[in-house]
């Protein structure tokens, strides 16, 4: 039982290639000996997280760290969809939106403290992703492609236009900070330090849910739908209910990370939440494989960061993802540290 | 005793009769071959008893069940005993054989996604429970899928994927278990071995319905045959009976 | 007024019937959505305004440069996109068209700007009077070009050689290939016209509104997507009524229910026809529905 697992690495639950006589080669001892299931190096991990903004000073890194963050929230619960149950979502900023939306107006317009807006958000974001994951049960890949790319639309079309909502293209301004009231305690977290602890908060909560869900009887369920629906549905697995179910899972962390979005902004205007937002929400578990977890992470650190280091060409960052996502699908569909793809095949 | 009843069970597909008024009717514990050429509608009448197809009319009682079966929903018949292997092989290839086996299992354990967030000991319990009765199942092939059971289904071999389509079968504990051509792509020796096997298997309660081109394996195997042509029952009998009736020979061989 | 707006419904409605045509057709043939398609007709519109102001080209000489390179370029995303990933999963395939279509979007927006232009076009006809209904020139153009389109599209697939091979590639094509059809030259000439029609309903959309931008793009391939789900995908006489169906629709949706929300009425049809009838109006077979499971 706590045998290290190699495979944690490779995204794969418990899955070795290797065979059983066969001799391991130090380096892969090594990556045993500190295997991302080990205690240890998780606690070696989040120690160095915490230590972060201790080493980084400048404003504009951490900006970028805290951005990072943010989007592997964004691509872990993207991932969950696509690369658990795999149901293609090109809506995911839809739920990111409803997040964003519902954290910042209960904060100014209600005045509802930012922590019980949270789970009050993913609780609006699950329900938009079972109203988004029930109609397109039956719908083939592309077509749900362009269902949920039609659904996102639908969605950044009523931001922009409900206007005694959410005062359309005008957004809305001065969100507050959240605070922390414990006793004598009143923390105010507006300084990037302080969001960094809490969009890693939110980091830590996603790593653990979807490890949590991926290692469960639900994650098997996800997993084995994607490998074949068919055969899934004649092993006793509820199609309907458990794709449903990881769309809604989804959406509740997209909508997590929407909250720290509006406060961490202070300002949310549908322009945050378009198409090429969703496309490059998509682009993270494409380039780190689809379904790993480790991959994910490491792919937001590359689609996010990088982008940042050529700033100067920021006017070509779209036309790169668009021939990135091309040259992906041909030359490496299964990523950095994903699967092969066993899908349904695609014959002309 | 009878446990599996199928009443003039009908298919088309449009308009032609992929099954055609079938019946049958499967005793407790046996061993039923299905046996007709390609396209006589054999994979067929497996996918309408599991649901993948719907029928157009008929009947599949099983005892104990008080309704129709064919009006459950897919994912609800594996529940009530019937559990299948295809033909054209398709494990889950990116889960190891263990995982494959767990979802055999999902039928039988509990725990959706507040559980799993929560670790809650229920779910914990089941999947311990699953584990187990997982490895147990998979002893039955000695140490074929044992020694693989962290590799996944696609880094097996041909005979091991069959063997592993039956073992995941097996652990939802069927009571009726379809076989469709298990024995493609095994050598003599191996499908000889499957014979004790699915032997072993009938031993421990299960009744087994298998659809087979190979006439030895049948021969060894089944207590009873069913021959089908076009869709429709052309003889059901022992061996001997079906071996050498006259419409059998015709449908394999073509009429001179 | 009613037969005022009714005539704008109806222009709007062929559009979309030229560009869902493109959407069909190469449905038909390679059983895939091609998410690129929108772009070509952005591009067409672009191509063609290009010509006419920097190289101060008249309409008709431009337009069919503008669908001639139109036309290149949808053969070229085929090429890229679609032939390297045959027997790749589909959903490989979705993504890499996503990114094609991603990247034409972006590229447009680099080279042209993400400004609308002006794309002027003076017929110099004075509008003609139907009655009270005043119909200016370039709308009955549009409306007669698309049908004549229309037409000839329908003849050529009916009666010609190439178009009995396209309707034997769609059916079955490996019987077709047996037959001695070549299937990738068929596969690209469908990618041909379907660009050509997309190219020419860009143009004539630029006509219309006098105005062009890189995001035009997406929310017409959109809507003419729906269109076709809409008139049942694959079928082109379905393609092209439900192009005209959906311009009514959403011209009914603004003016009576809310202008604000027009653009989501397309999409919200697109939804409420996969959910209650996926194989749509003209359809048969069951578009987009994978599972047998029920």
């Amino acid at each position: 039982m706590n045998k290290p697992r190699l495979d944690d690495l490779t995204g794969g639950s418990q899955i070795t290639t290797q065979g059983p006589g066969l001799q391991k080669s130090p380096l892969v001892r090594m990556t045993e000996v500190f295997a991302l299931s080990r205690w240890y190096t998780k606690l070696i991990i989040i120690f160095a997280c915490l230590l972060i903004p201790f080493i980084v000073h400048s404003n504009y890194a951490m900006r970028v760290i805290i951005y990072i963050c943010l989007y592997i929230v964004l691509a872990l619960g993207l991932n969950v969809v696509m690369g658990f149950t795999g149901l293609l979502n090109i809506g995911h900023a839809a739920f990111y939106a409803t997040g964003a939306y519902t954290s910042a107006i209960l904060m100014t317009s209600y005045g509802i403290p930012f922590w019980l807006t949270v789970p009050i958000g993913m609780v609006v974001g699950f329900t938009f992703g079972l109203a988004i994951g029930f109609p397109t049960l039956r719908l083939r890949d592309d077509y749900l492609a362009m269902v949920t790319l039609g659904f996102g639309q639908i969605v950044y079309i009523v931001a922009n236009n409900w206007m005694s909502l959410t005062r359309g293209p005008r957004g809305i301004p001065s969100i507050p900070p959240p605070c922390i009231n414990f006793f004598r305690w009143h923390i105010v977290i507006d300084s990037y330090r302080a969001y960094y602890y809490l969009i890693l908060l939110f980091v830590l909560l996603t790593v653990y849910a979807c490890i949590r869900a991926r290692d469960s009887r639900v994650g098997l369920a996800w997993m084995a739908i994607r490998e074949d629906e068919d055969v899934a549905a004649v092993m006793g697995i509820n199609l309907g209910f458990y794709k449903t179910l990881s769309f809604a899972f989804s959406a509740a962390l997209g909508a997590l990370a929407g909250s720290f979005f509006a406060v961490f902004q202070t300002f949310v205007s549908p322009n945050s939440f378009t198409i090429l937002e969703s496309v490059i929400i998509i682009t993270i578990p494409i380039l780190g494989g689809l379904g790993s977890i480790p991959g994910t992470i490491i792919g937001a650190i590359i689609m996010i960061g990088v982008p940042e280091i050529f700033r100067a060409a920021s006017e070509y960052r779209m036309v790169a993802v668009g021939a990135f996502m091309v040259l992906m699908m041909i030359f490496k569909p299964e990523g950095l540290l994903g699967k092969k793809l066993y899908q349904q095949v695609y014959k002309v | 005793m009878w446990l599996l009843s199928v009443r003039s069970l009908t298919k088309y597909f449009g308009g032609l009769s992929a099954l055609k008024n079938f019946d049958l009717e499967v005793e407790t514990g046996e061993i039923v071959g299905i046996i007709g050429p390609n396209g006589s509608g054999k994979t067929t009448f497996f996918n309408v008893l599991t649901g993948m197809y719907q029928a157009d009319s008929g009947e599949v009682f099983l005892r104990d069940v008080k309704e129709n079966i064919l009006t459950k929903r897919t994912h609800h018949i594996i529940t009530l005993g019937i559990s299948r292997t295809f033909q054209n092989q398709r494990p889950f290839n990116n889960l190891s054989v263990l995982e494959n086996l767990m979802v055999g299992g999902h039928c039988r354990t509990k725990g959706g996604i507040m559980s799993a967030l929560l670790k809650l000991p229920g779910a914990r319990r089941d999947r311990v429970w699953l584990k187990d009765w997982a490895h147990e199942v998979m002893s039955i092939f000695g140490d074929r899928l044992l020694s693989m059971k962290n590799n996944p289904a696609w880094n097996l071999s041909y005979a091991n994927r069959r063997r592993l389509e039956i073992a995941r079968a097996l652990v939802s504990k069927p009571r009726v278990l379809l076989l469709d051509e298990p024995t493609a792509g095994m050598n003599p020796a191996e499908s000889l071995q499957l014979v004790q096997n699915i032997q072993e298997i009938n031993q421990r309660g299960v009744t087994v319905i298998v659809i087979e081109h190979d006439m030895n394996f049948i021969k060894r195997l089944c207590q009873r045959i069913v021959a089908l042509d076009y869709g429709e029952k052309i003889i059901e009998g022992t061996y001997s009976e079906v071996r050498n009736h006259p419409k059998v020979i015709e449908a394999y061989l073509g009429q001179d | 007024m009613f037969w005022q707006q009714f005539i704008t419904w109806i222009n709007l409605g062929a559009m979309y019937a030229l560009l869902a045509i493109g959407y069909t057709m190469v449905y038909g043939i390679i059983k895939l959505i091609n998410f690129a398609h929108g772009e070509i007709f952005m591009c067409g519109a672009f191509f063609t305004w290009w010509f006419m102001t920097a190289a101060s080209l008249p309409l008709p000489l431009s337009a069919l440069i503008g669908i001639l390179f139109a036309t290149l370029l949808g053969v070229g995303v085929e090429r890229i996109a679609y032939r390297p990933l045959r027997n790749a999963p589909r959903f490989a395939v979705v993504i890499s068209v996503l990114g094609m279509s991603i990247f034409l979007q972006n590229m447009a927006r680099i080279i042209w700007g993400a400004e609308s232009q002006v794309f002027d076009v003076d017929f110099g006809i004075s509008p003609i009077f139907i009655g009270s209904v005043i119909v200016p020139f370039k709308k009955i153009f549009i409306l007669l070009t698309s049908l004549v389109l229309m037409i000839a599209l329908a003849l050529f697939i009916k009666k010609t050689y190439l178009g009995k091979a396209m309707r034997a590639t769609s059916a079955d094509r490996e019987a077709a290939e047996m037959m001695g059809i070549n299937v990738n030259s068929v596969i690209t000439l469908t990618f041909a016209i379907g660009s050509a029609m997309g190219a020419i309903a860009g143009i004539l959309y630029a006509i219309n509104y006098n105005s062009i931008d890189p995001y035009m793009g997406f929310n017409a391939g959109m809507k003419a997507f729906a269109a076709a789900v809409l008139g049942g995908i694959g079928n082109i006489y379905g393609a092209m009524f439900g192009g005209i169906l959906l311009g009514i629709f959403e011209g009914v949706g603004a003016a009576y229910i809310s202008s604000m929300y027009r653009d989501a009425f397309a999409f919200a049809v697109l939804i409420l026809v996969l959910i209650f009838r996926p194989q749509g109006l003209l359809g048969e077979g069951k578009s987009g529905e994978q599972a047998k499971a029920r």
